[in-house]
C-alpha cells in the first residue's frame, strides 16, 4: 500500500514537488508556469497568474470560446434553436454532452435534444457561407417554428468573414422572431471564459429586457450561473418555491428564452458561478439597478447561508421564519447522513481542478465530511476567482482580453429601480455584502497548492506526491487519474449523477463520496500472486 | 417525447443539418494515430477541437485518450500557426517524450493556409525533432468529408512517412484496418494467427484503448503498430485494405510509393464479407482455411437457422459510416431482415451503388442516403412515416428508440452510454454472432415486454 501523506501537522510545503515539475520544462516554459503555481498562504494573500494563454503542446484541460458560449451559457435554454454556423464537428460535440436537464411543460418547445448545424463545406470556405446560413435559418424556422434562434460563429466562418450579426438582423426582419448572433470563434480569448463573456453580452443585448412583465411575486430573484447539471436547479427551485421566493429566471439551467426576457424585473440577482455570469449581473445592476450577491448552494452550510442571505435582503419576518423552518428541517436530514459518512471519510485527501467556480465550491462539500483539499485550481478562471474581486482593478488587460467586447451600459431611466439602490445603501451600512466574491484562495489551507490551468505533467507529478484519495476534474482526466489507482469524480458532468446542490444535493454527494472512497475494487488492483512466495513457477504441467 | 418536434412531414433541406450522422475529420485522425505505438496525436488548431475530440473518444472508450493542441489564439489565426506548432513540438518531446508526434490540421489552420509539411520540415531543419523521433502529419480540414476521411488521411500520412521499400520482399501482408474497435483489431489478429498469415496490422488500437487497470498510468500503452512494422510495410507482398472509405488512400499510397499491390474489401462484418476476407487471406497468403474457422462460420449459421423466425422480415433502420453500413446491410439481408432506412453523413458516390446492389432485389422499398443532409432527423422522419422493428447505430439512437419504443442495438461511433464494444468484436464470424445475439436479445426482450399475457412464452 502507498504511504499516505501525513497532514496531521498541517499541509507540507510543496516547494520540492514544484521544483521537480519545473525541472522538466524548457526554461522559458518553467518561467511562465511558475507564476501559475502558488503555495497558498491565506494570511498573506498571494498573487496567481490566471487567464493567460495556454502553452502549445502542454496537454491542457481547456476548451474553446465556442464551448463557453454555446455549450455553457446558451446550451441549457430549451426553447431556442442554437444553430452552429461551421463544419459539423462543433455542433456534434456539443450535442447533449453537458447534461443540462430541462423540464418542459406539456407541449412546450424543447430543442435541447437536437443538434443544428450549417455543416459548411469547402465551397463555402471559398465563396462564403452567409447564403447557406440564411437558408439554414429559413429551413429551421419552417420546420420547427422556434421562438428564437441563436447563431454561433465557429473558427473558419470567422476567418472567412461571414457576418453572423448582419445575417441575424436580416433574418429577424424577414421571419419576425428574435434572432441573434455570437462571434464566439474558438480562437478568441484563451479559454472557454471568453465565450462566457460573449454569451453574456449577447443575451444582455438581445434578450434581457424584452418583456416588461408585471410582478408575480413578493420576492423576485434570478439565479445566475446555475446550469442544472444533473438537476441542481430543480433542487434549488424546490427550496425557493417552498420559501415563497419567486425565481423568475435561471441563467440558464431549466430556462426558457421568455424567462430571460423578463429577468430585469427581479429584485435581486444571486450568482452561483461567478466566472461565467458576473458580467450579466454587473450590467443588470448598471442598467436596472438590481443588486447582486454571490452565493453558493454547493454544501449544506453554504445553502443555508445563501437562503438566509436572501431572507435578510428582503427583510420580511414571514420569509425569514419560513427560511429558518426549511433550514432546520433540511439540516436534520443532512446531519444524519453527514455523520454516518464522515465517520468513514474523515482525514481523506482531495484534489480538484475544474471550471471557474466548482473547484472552490466543492471544497465546502468535502470539508463537511472531513475531507481536506490539498491542491486545487481552475481551468479557465481569472485572478478574481482565486484572490477575490478586490484585485480586479490591478488585473492587467492583455491583448486576448481586449479582443472581447466590454459593453457600455447606461442606466435605463424608465426601469431603473431606485428603491433597490436605496435598499442596498441601507443594507451596506449594516455590513451586508453586495457585489463581492472573496475567491478560492482565502478559504484554502496554508501550504495548499493552487494551480491555474493545470496540465497533464503537473497532474501526474501531484498524484505521485499527494497520493490523494480522490481527484476531481473532467472526462479527459477521468481515466488517466483512475489508471493511477485514484478514483476521479467528474465535476462537470457529475459522472451522470447528481443533483449535488442544495440540501438534497449535499446528501447525494456525501453518499457518492462514501461509495467512491470506500469501494473494495481499488484494493483488488494488485494480483495476489505478485506478492505470494508460494507461486514460483518452477515447473509447468502443460506444454 | 424527447424529440417532440420531429414529424413525418419532410421538408426539403439544402442548408440545415439536424442531428448529424457524422462528425468532423480531426477526430478520425486522432483515433488512427492512437493505433501506432508510442505516438502522441497533436491537433493543430484551437484548444476546443482537441478537447472535444479527446472528450468524445474518452466517453466512447472509458480510457485515457492523450493528445496535445497548438492552442491557437486570435494572433496565431492572423499571423499563422507556425510558431505555435514549433513550440508545441519542442514542448511535447521535452515533457512527454513520445517516439512519434502525429499532427493533424483543423478547419482553422486549413482556412488560414498553414502548411503542415512545411512547418514540420522547418522543425526538422531547426533541430527541434530529436534523433530517432518522428513527426508525421495529415491534413484534415473539417469542412471536407467526415470523421472517416480524417481517419483515412492519417493512415495515409502514416504509411507515407514510414513505409520504405528495401531490396528484400517480406513474406507478410499489410492489413489496413478501417475504423473499428480495439476488440475488432484484436479479433483480426486472432483470425490472422489462426490462418497462419504473417502480417502488419495498421492501425492497431488494441492494448491502447482497452488497457488493464494495474494501478499505473502508461502514457504510451504497450499496443499499437510499431515503427519497424510500419517501415516494413513497404516490403510486404500485398495490402489488404478493409473498408474503402477509411483505407483506400493509404493502400494507394503504399502502391505508389513502394509498389505494394492492394485489394480493397469490406470490413468483415457478417457472413459474406467475412467469407471474402477469409478467401482473400487464403489466396494472398497461400494458406488453407483451418477447420476452426469453418467451425466458427458454422456456429454463426447454426444460430441464424435456429432463430430465423425472430429475424425474418424485420424492418431495420441503420445509421453510421459506409464501411460498416455496407457489410452490415448485406448481413441483415442474409438473415432475411429488411434494412429499410439507411443514412450516413459521410459522402462518397459508391455508397448508393453498393446499397442498390445489396438491396434492390431483396428490399426494393429501402431508402438510403449519404452525404449532405443525410442525417438522423431524415431517418427519424422516414420512421415516422412507416415504422421499423429495430434500430442499429450509435448512442444518439436512444432518443428515437425511447420515443418510438423501438428496440435498439448500439453499433458504430460513438457509443457513450454502454460498455462492451471495446472488448467484444463485431468483426468475423464470432463478431457476427455477437451482432446476432444483440439483435435477438432486444427483439425478444421487446416481445416479452409487450406481448399479451396469454401469449407470453417460456420457451423461445
Amino acid at each position: 500500500m502507498v504511504k499516505k501523506l501525513d497532514i496531521t501537522q498541517g499541509l507540507p510545503d510543496p516547494s520540492k514537488v514544484m521544483d521537480e515539475i519545473m525541472a522538466k520544462y524548457p526554461t522559458k516554459i518553467a518561467k511562465k508556469r511558475q507564476k501559475s503555481l502558488v503555495v497558498n498562504d491565506p494570511a498573506e494573500g498571494k498573487e496567481i497568474q490566471a487567464n493567460v494563454r495556454t502553452i502549445p503542446g502542454i496537454i491542457t484541460q481547456r476548451g474553446c470560446t465556442y464551448a463557453g458560449c454555446k455549450g455553457v451559457v446558451l446550451g441549457p435554454t430549451r426553447d431556442i434553436i442554437n444553430l452552429v454556423h461551421g463544419p459539423i464537428g462543433c455542433s456534434f460535440y456539443a450535442w447533449l454532452t453537458r447534461r443540462n436537464q430541462t423540464r418542459p411543460a406539456e407541449g412546450e418547445d424543447n430543442f435541447i435534444t437536437y443538434s443544428f448545424s450549417t455543416d459548411i463545406q469547402d465551397s463555402n470556405i471559398v465563396f462564403g457561407g452567409e447564403a447557406k446560413l440564411k437558408d439554414a435559418v429559413r429551413e429551421a424556422f419552417e420546420i420547427f417554428k422556434p421562438k428564437a434562434i441563436g447563431i454561433f460563429s465557429t473558427c473558419p466562418v470567422g476567418l472567412i468573414g461571414d457576418d453572423v450579426h448582419s445575417v441575424s438582423r436580416e433574418m429577424k426582419e424577414e421571419l419576425g422572431i428574435n434572432i441573434f448572433g455570437f462571434s464566439c470563434e474558438g480562437y478568441r480569448g484563451v479559454s472557454q471564459s471568453a465565450g462566457h463573456h460573449i454569451a453574456n453580452n449577447g443575451v444582455f443585448k438581445n434578450v434581457i429586457g424584452n418583456n416588461n412583465r408585471d410582478r408575480i411575486g413578493k420576492f423576485q430573484i434570478n439565479l445566475l450561473g446555475e446550469y442544472n447539471i444533473g438537476g441542481d436547479a430543480f433542487e434549488l427551485e424546490r427550496l425557493f418555491d417552498e420559501a415563497g421566493i419567486t425565481l423568475l429566471s435561471t441563467f440558464s439551467g431549466n430556462s426558457t428564452i421568455e424567462s430571460m426576457e423578463y429577468a430585469h424585473t427581479a429584485d435581486l440577482n444571486l450568482i452561483m458561478c461567478h466566472r461565467s455570469i458576473n458580467y450579466i449581473a454587473e450590467m443588470m445592476e448598471e442598467k436596472y439597478g438590481i443588486p447582486w450577491v454571490k452565493v453558493s448552494f454547493i454544501g449544506a452550510e453554504g445553502s443555508a447561508k445563501a437562503l438566509r442571505k436572501v431572507a435578510e435582503y428582503f427583510d420580511d419576518a414571514e420569509l425569514s421564519a419560513k427560511v429558518e423552518e426549511i433550514i432546520e428541517r433540511e439540516m436534520k436530514k443532512v446531519e444524519v447522513v453527514r455523520e454516518a459518512v464522515k465517520a468513514k471519510t474523515e482525514g481523506k485527501l482531495a484534489m480538484m481542478f475544474v471550471g471557474g467556480s466548482r473547484a472552490h465550491h466543492y471544497q465546502d462539500l468535502f470539508s463537511e465530511i472531513g475531507v481536506t483539499t490539498v491542491s486545487a485550481g481552475y481551468e479557465f478562471a481569472h485572478r478574481d476567482d482565486y484572490e477575490g474581486r478586490d484585485v480586479i482593478p490591478s488585473i492587467k488587460i492583455d491583448a486576448d482580453t481586449r479582443n472581447i467586447e466590454d459593453l457600455t451600459v447606461e442606466k435605463d431611466l424608465e426601469l431603473y429601480r431606485e428603491d433597490l439602490a436605496v435598499k442596498k445603501e441601507k443594507l451596506l451600512k449594516n455590513g451586508y455584502e453586495f457585489s463581492n466574491y472573496d475567491g478560492m484562495m482565502p478559504e484554502m489551507k496554508k501550504n495548499s497548492l493552487v494551480i491555474d490551468d493545470i496540465n497533464h505533467w503537473e497532474t501526474e507529478k501531484l498524484i505521485e506526491y499527494y497520493k490523494p484519495d480522490i481527484f476531481c476534474a473532467g472526462i479527459k482526466e477521468k481515466y488517466v487519474v483512475q489508471k493511477s489507482g485514484v478514483p476521479l469524480k467528474q465535476l462537470h458532468s457529475y459522472d451522470y449523477g447528481g443533483p449535488y446542490a442544495g440540501f438534497e444535493g449535499a446528501i447525494n454527494f456525501y453518499l457518492e463520496m462514501e461509495r467512491m472512497l470506500c469501494t473494495r475494487i481499488w484494493k483488488m488492483v494488485t494480483t495476489p500472486w505478485k506478492t505470494d512466495p508460494e507461486i514460483v513457477g518452477s515447473f509447468a504441467i502443460n506444454e | 417525447m424527447l424529440l417532440n418536434h420531429t414529424t413525418s412531414k419532410i421538408v426539403e433541406r439544402k442548408a440545415l443539418t439536424v442531428n448529424p450522422a457524422k462528425t468532423c475529420q480531426p477526430i478520425g485522425a486522432m483515433y488512427a494515430a492512437l493505433g501506432i505505438h508510442g505516438c502522441l496525436p497533436h491537433s493543430h488548431g484551437s484548444q476546443g477541437c482537441c478537447s472535444y475530440h479527446r472528450s468524445t473518444l474518452t466517453r466512447h472508450y472509458k480510457e485515457p485518450v492523450m493528445a496535445a493542441t497548438s492552442s491557437f489564439t486570435e494572433g496565431s489565426s492572423v499571423f499563422g500557426g507556425q510558431a505555435n506548432l514549433l513550440q508545441a513540438i519542442t514542448n511535447i518531446f521535452t515533457i512527454y517524450e513520445p517516439d512519434i508526434i502525429a499532427v493533424h490540421s483543423t478547419c482553422l489552420s486549413e482556412t488560414i493556409g498553414d502548411d503542415l509539411g512545411q512547418i514540420v520540415s522547418k522543425a526538422a531543419s531547426d533541430g527541434k525533432i530529436p534523433e530517432g523521433k518522428h513527426v508525421i502529419q495529415a491534413p484534415t480540414p473539417s469542412y471536407v468529408g467526415s470523421h472517416v476521411t480524417g481517419y483515412a488521411n492519417m493512415l495515409e500520412g502514416i504509411v507515407k512517412y514510414f513505409a520504405k521499400k528495401s531490396d528484400s520482399l517480406k513474406n507478410q501482408l499489410n492489413i489496413l484496418s478501417g475504423w473499428v474497435e480495439p476488440s475488432d483489431m484484436r479479433e483480426l489478429k486472432r483470425i490472422l494467427k489462426l490462418m497462419k498469415v504473417k502480417n502488419v496490422l495498421l492501425p492497431d488500437t488494441s492494448d491502447v484503448l482497452d488497457s488493464p487497470m494495474n494501478g499505473k498510468f502508461e502514457m504510451y500503452p504497450k499496443g499499437g503498430t510499431t515503427i519497424p512494422e510500419m517501415v516494413s510495410m513497404g516490403d510486404s507482398l500485398h495490402t489488404l485494405a478493409l473498408g474503402e472509405w477509411a483505407t483506400e488512400k493509404a493502400a494507394i499510397n503504399l502502391d505508389n510509393q513502394c509498389k505494394v499491390k492492394f485489394s480493397i474489401q469490406d470490413l468483415p462484418i457478417g457472413i459474406q464479407a467475412t467469407d471474402r476476407f477469409i478467401q482473400s487471406l487464403a489466396k494472398l497468403g497461400s494458406v488453407s482455411v483451418p477447420e476452426s474457422i469453418n467451425d466458427e462460420r458454422g456456429r454463426l449459421i447454426d444460430v441464424i437457422t435456429d432463430m430465423h423466425q425472430y429475424l425474418y422480415g424485420k424492418r431495420v433502420a441503420l445509421w453510421g459510416d459506409p464501411d460498416q453500413l455496407i457489410p452490415l446491410a448485406e448481413f441483415l439481408v442474409d438473415m432475411d431482415m429488411k434494412p429499410v432506412y439507411i443514412v450516413s453523413g459521410t459522402p462518397g458516390k459508391t455508397f448508393e451503388k453498393r446499397m442498390e446492389k445489396i438491396l434492390s432485389k431483396s428490399v426494393p422499398e429501402a431508402k438510403y442516403k449519404n452525404g449532405a443532409n443525410a442525417d438522423m432527423l431524415l431517418m427519424h422522419q422516414w420512421i415516422k412515416e412507416n415504422p421499423v422493428d429495430l434500430l442499429i447505430g450509435n448512442t444518439y439512437g436512444k432518443y428515437i428508440s425511447r420515443d418510438e419504443k423501438i428496440p435498439f442495438v448500439r453499433m458504430g461511433f460513438p457509443i457513450i452510454d454502454r460498455v462492451g464494444h471495446s472488448y467484444f468484436p463485431t468483426l468475423g464470424y464470432m463478431g457476427g454472432l455477437r451482432i446476432l445475439e444483440k439483435i435477438l436479445s432486444v427483439l425478444m426482450d421487446q416481445q416479452d415486454a409487450t406481448c399479451p399475457e396469454e401469449s407470453f412464452e417460456l420457451v423461445m
